[in-house]
C-alpha cells in the first residue's frame, strides 16, 4: 500500500507543479482594463499628482495604481520590464535627456503624435519648443514634458551680508572671491558646494561649461570636451570645490548629499537645479530656510548660460494594452489645469501658458522667479551629451570633473576623456 | 481479483497509474527538476548564450553571435575588469580572515556558560539581523567626513578627520570593516554550534596532561572543529564574493567616481543596468561564476583530502 500512496502523491505533486507553472505564464490580462498602472518617480510633482488623483478617478471611473520609485530604481525597473516587453506598465514617467533616445530607439515608447495633435484642448503648441523637441524622436511625439529645470545659484543671504556683500555674485570670478572670503571668515563653513559624483555632477557642471563658451559636442558632431574653454571650465568647477568646498570632500555626492550640506548650514553657495528649491526653503527639511536666496547662474567669459531642460516627461509603454486610458491620464496630468496647479506648488512646468500667467509664479520666492525667467531666456537646451548611451557618456565626460576636484592634471584628463568620448560618438553613428 | 503481493495495483488498474508507477522515480523528482530547470538551468544557459552575442541596448533587439570575442575583450580589459577582480579577491580575502578569527574568538568566549549570557548573545547577533542596505546607509552617515560621528569621536582623541568612504584609498578598507562588522556574528554562530557539539573529553584529557589553554585550543579544539570552520568559510566566502548591497548602498553605482569599491558583481550590474551592454555583462558574470566555482572547489577538495587522511 505504501508504494501505491507514494505514486498518487507523486502524480498529484507533478500535476500541481505543472498547473502552477502554466498559471505563472499567463498572468497578464488582455484588452482595455479599468485599472491603469502608472510608474512615477519620487518628486514633488508626483506628490501633487497623487493628491489630485481622486478627482481623475471620479471623472473617468478608472482606478489608478501608482508605483513610485527613486530615480535609479526607476531606471532599473524600466530596464527589466521594458526589456521583457512587459505590459504591466501603462504610463511611465521618464527622463527625456537621460533615457529618451534609448527607449525610443528600442521601441518602448508609443507614438503619441496623433493623440496629442488631434486634441485642441490639450494644445500641444502650448508646450515650449525645446522640451517638446526632447520628447520627439524621428518626428514622432513619444513623450509629453511635464517638468523643466534650470540651474540657479542658491546662496545664504546672512553670510553674504556679514561679509559685506549687498548682492549675490554676478560672475563666476565674483563667486569664487566671495566663496573664499566667506570661508575664511566663518570657520567650519565651506564657501561653495555642488555635486561631485562623476556622473551626477555632469548636469550641474554643464552650465559652467556653457558659460565658459564650451560644450560637449560641437556643431559638426565632434567631441570637444578638451577644448581650451572646456579645460578652463573643468579646472574652475573642480578648483572651486577643492579650494573652497567642504573639507575631505567626497567624490560621490549627488544632489541629496550636496543639498544636505547646504541645508545644514555648512556652505555659503550652491549651484543646483531650481526644481529642488523646496528642499532648501522648507523649514522641515532645511536649517537655512529663512536665509536662503536665489540668483541667476553667474556669468562666465561667455556670459551666463545655464541649462534649461525638460527633466521629466510622461510616456505610454508601447506594450501596454491599455493605451487609450493611458492617454486619458496624460491628458489630465499634463493638461493645462494640472500644469498650472503644479507650477503654483513650485514645480516648473513646460507649458508657455503657465509661465505667462502671473498666477503661475505667484508662489515662488521673488528672487527665484526672477532667476528662472532670466535662465529660460538665455538657457541651453541640454545638460548632458545628447547620445543614446547617456549613462556611459556621463561617466566619461565626468571624469575630468572628479580629477579636477582631487587635484589631478585636468588638461591630461580632459584629453583622455575626449578621446574616449569621441570613440563613443563614433560607435553610435 | 487476485492480488500479487509484490506489485500492488490500483483498483481498476488504469494505464495511467501503471505508467505512473513505472516512472515514479521521475514523477517524484519532477517538481524539484522543474524548479531547478526553470530557475537555475534556464537562466544560466541564457546567460551563457548572451555572453556569446553582442546584445546591447535592448535584449529584444537583434544581436549577432560573436563567439568568444566578448571573452577576449573582457579578459584583456585592464581598465575595469582586472582591477574589479583584484578588489573582489581583496575584499573577500581580508573580510573572511577577520571574520573567521574574530568569529572564533567570540565563539570561544560564548562557549562556556556565564551570567548574562543570553543578553550578550542577543547583542552580538544584532548586526546579523539588520538588512545590509540599512546597514550601508547607517555607516555612510557615521563615516561622513564632515557631519559623521566617526570623525567626531576621533576628534576627542585629537586625531584629525579621516575621509573614510570618501577617500580614494580608504573606501575599500572601510567597506571591508562594515562587512566584518555585519557578518562576524554569523561566523561566530556557526562556530559556536560546532563547539557545543564537541565532546569535553579530549579537552579534559589534555588538561590532565598539563596542556595550557592555548595548547588545548590549537592542538585539540581547533582540529576537532576544522570541518565546521570549513563550512563557515565556504558559506561566508561565497556570500562575500557576491557582496553587492553594502557596496551599492555606501558608494553607489560603479563603486564610486574612481570605481574604488567596484567588485565583479558591481561591475556586471553597471554593465547591464547603466550601459545596457548585456553581452559583455553576461560574459563577466559567467567568468565570475567560474571563479566562484573554482575557489569553492579548491576549498572543498582540500577538505576532502584531509578527511581521507
Amino acid at each position: 500500500m505504501d508504494v501505491l500512496r507514494r505514486s498518487i502523491i507523486g502524480t498529484s505533486l507533478a500535476v500541481v507543479a505543472a498547473l502552477g507553472l502554466s498559471a505563472c505564464g499567463g498572468g497578464d490580462d488582455g484588452g482595455d482594463s479599468n485599472t491603469l498602472r502608472v510608474t512615477l518617480v519620487n518628486h514633488v510633482w508626483t506628490e501633487n499628482i497623487k493628491r489630485a488623483l481622486p478627482e481623475f478617478e471620479q471623472q473617468t471611473g478608472l482606478k489608478v495604481e501608482v508605483t513610485q520609485l527613486g530615480e535609479d530604481q526607476l531606471s532599473d525597473q524600466y530596464n527589466v520590464k521594458l526589456n521583457a516587453g512587459s505590459s504591466d506598465i501603462d504610463v511611465m514617467m521618464y527622463r527625456p535627456l537621460q533615457e529618451g533616445k534609448l527607449f525610443a530607439k528600442n521601441g518602448y515608447l508609443a507614438d503619441l503624435t496623433e493623440k496629442a495633435k488631434g486634441d485642441a484642448q490639450f494644445a500641444l503648441d502650448d508646450f515650449q519648443a525645446g522640451p517638446l523637441q526632447a520628447t520627439t524622436y524621428e518626428d514622432k511625439v513619444v513623450g509629453i514634458p511635464i517638468i523643466t529645470e534650470q540651474e540657479v545659484l542658491y546662496y545664504r543671504k546672512d553670510l553674504l551680508e556679514k561679509a559685506g556683500y549687498s548682492a549675490p555674485p554676478k560672475t563666476l570670478d565674483e563667486l569664487k572671491a566671495a566663496a573664499a572670503k566667506i570661508e575664511a571668515e566663518n570657520p567650519g563653513i565651506a564657501g561653495f558646494v555642488a555635486r561631485t559624483g562623476k556622473a551626477a555632477a555632469v548636469t550641474q557642471f554643464s552650465s559652467f561649461l556653457f558659460s565658459y563658451g564650451g560644450d560637449f559636442v560641437d556643431a559638426s558632431g565632434k567631441a570637444v570636451i578638451n577644448s581650451e574653454q572646456a579645460k578652463q571650465a573643468y579646472a574652475f568647477y573642480g578648483g572651486l570645490l577643492r579650494e573652497h568646498g567642504p573639507e575631505n570632500i567626497s567624490t560621490d555626492m549627488s544632489w541629496s548629499e550636496a543639498m544636505a550640506i547646504f541645508t545644514q548650514g555648512k556652505a555659503a553657495f550652491y549651484t543646483e537645479a531650481n526644481s529642488l528649491y523646496k528642499n532648501a526653503t522648507d523649514p522641515a527639511k532645511s536649517k537655512v530656510s529663512d536665509t536662503v536666496g536665489f540668483a541667476p547662474f553667474p556669468a562666465g567669459p561667455a556670459g551666463s548660460k545655464p541649462y534649461n531642460i525638460p527633466s521629466w516627461a510622461l510616456a505610454i509603454n508601447e506594450a501596454s494594452k491599455n493605451q487609450a486610458n493611458a492617454w486619458k491620464f496624460i491628458q489630465w496630468a499634463a493638461g493645462k489645469e494640472q500644469a498650472l496647479k503644479q507650477q503654483k506648488e513650485g514645480v516648473p512646468g513646460a507649458r508657455t501658458s503657465v509661465w505667462e500667467n502671473p498666477e503661475g509664479i505667484s508662489t515662488y520666492p521673488k528672487d527665484l522667479a526672477d532667476a528662472i525667467s532670466i535662465s529660460t531666456a538665455n538657457g541651453v537646451g541640454h545638460d548632458r551629451p545628447l547620445v543614446v548611451k547617456v549613462a556611459e557618456a556621463r561617466e566619461i565626460v565626468g571624469q575630468p570633473i572628479v580629477d579636477a576636484i582631487t587635484g589631478k592634471d585636468v588638461a591630461a584628463s580632459a584629453d583622455a576623456a575626449n578621446e574616449a568620448f569621441q570613440k563613443l560618438l563614433d560607435d553610435e553613428k | 481479483m487476485a492480488v500479487n503481493p509484490t506489485t500492488p495495483t490500483l483498483e481498476g488498474d488504469s494505464a495511467w497509474s501503471r505508467w505512473a508507477n513505472h516512472h515514479r522515480k521521475w514523477l517524484f523528482a519532477a517538481p524539484a527538476m522543474t524548479f531547478v530547470g526553470a530557475l537555475i538551468v534556464f537562466p544560466l544557459a541564457w546567460t551563457v548564450y548572451l555572453s556569446l552575442t553582442d546584445a546591447e541596448g535592448s535584449v529584444r533587439a537583434e544581436s549577432e553571435f560573436v563567439g568568444f570575442q566578448n571573452y577576449l575583450e573582457v579578459l584583456s580589459d585592464t581598465d575595469r575588469f582586472w582591477p574589479a577582480v583584484a578588489r573582489t579577491v581583496a575584499f573577500t580575502g581580508v573580510a573572511l580572515l577577520f571574520e573567521v578569527v574574530l568569529g572564533m574568538a567570540i565563539a570561544l568566549l560564548l562557549w562556556r556558560p556565564f551570567k548574562g549570557e543570553r543578553w550578550v548573545r542577543v547583542a552580538i547577533l544584532m548586526p546579523l539581523v539588520a538588512t545590509p542596505v540599512a546597514v550601508g546607509m547607517m555607516w555612510r552617515l557615521i563615516f561622513d567626513p564632515n557631519i559623521g560621528a566617526a570623525n567626531q569621536i576621533l576628534g576627542w582623541f585629537g586625531i584629525g578627520p579621516q575621509p573614510w568612504l570618501a577617500g580614494q584609498h580608504s573606501a575599500l578598507p572601510t567597506t571591508i570593516f562594515i562587512d566584518v562588522w555585519q557578518w562576524t556574528p554569523m561566523v561566530a554562530l556557526i562556530l559556536l554550534a560546532g563547539l557545543t557539539s564537541l565532546s569535553n573529553e579530549p579537552d579534559e584529557a589534555a588538561r590532565v596532561d598539563g596542556a595550557n589553554a592555548w595548547q588545548r585550543f590549537w592542538h585539540v579544539t581547533l582540529p576537532l572543529l576544522m570541518p565546521t570552520v570549513i563550512v563557515a568559510i565556504l558559506l561566508r566566502g561565497i556570500d562575500a564574493l557576491k557582496t553587492f548591497d553594502i557596496l551599492y548602498a555606501t558608494k553607489g553605482r560603479g563603486g564610486g567616481s574612481y570605481h574604488e569599491v567596484e567588485t565583479l558583481n558591481v561591475y556586471a550590474y553597471g554593465l547591464s543596468f547603466d550601459y545596457n551592454k548585456y553581452g559583455i555583462s553576461s560574459t563577466v558574470l559567467i567568468i565570475f561564476f567560474l571563479i566562484i566555482i573554482g575557489s569553492m572547489w579548491l576549498l572543498t577538495s582540500r577538505n576532502k583530502k584531509k578527511d581521507a587522511q
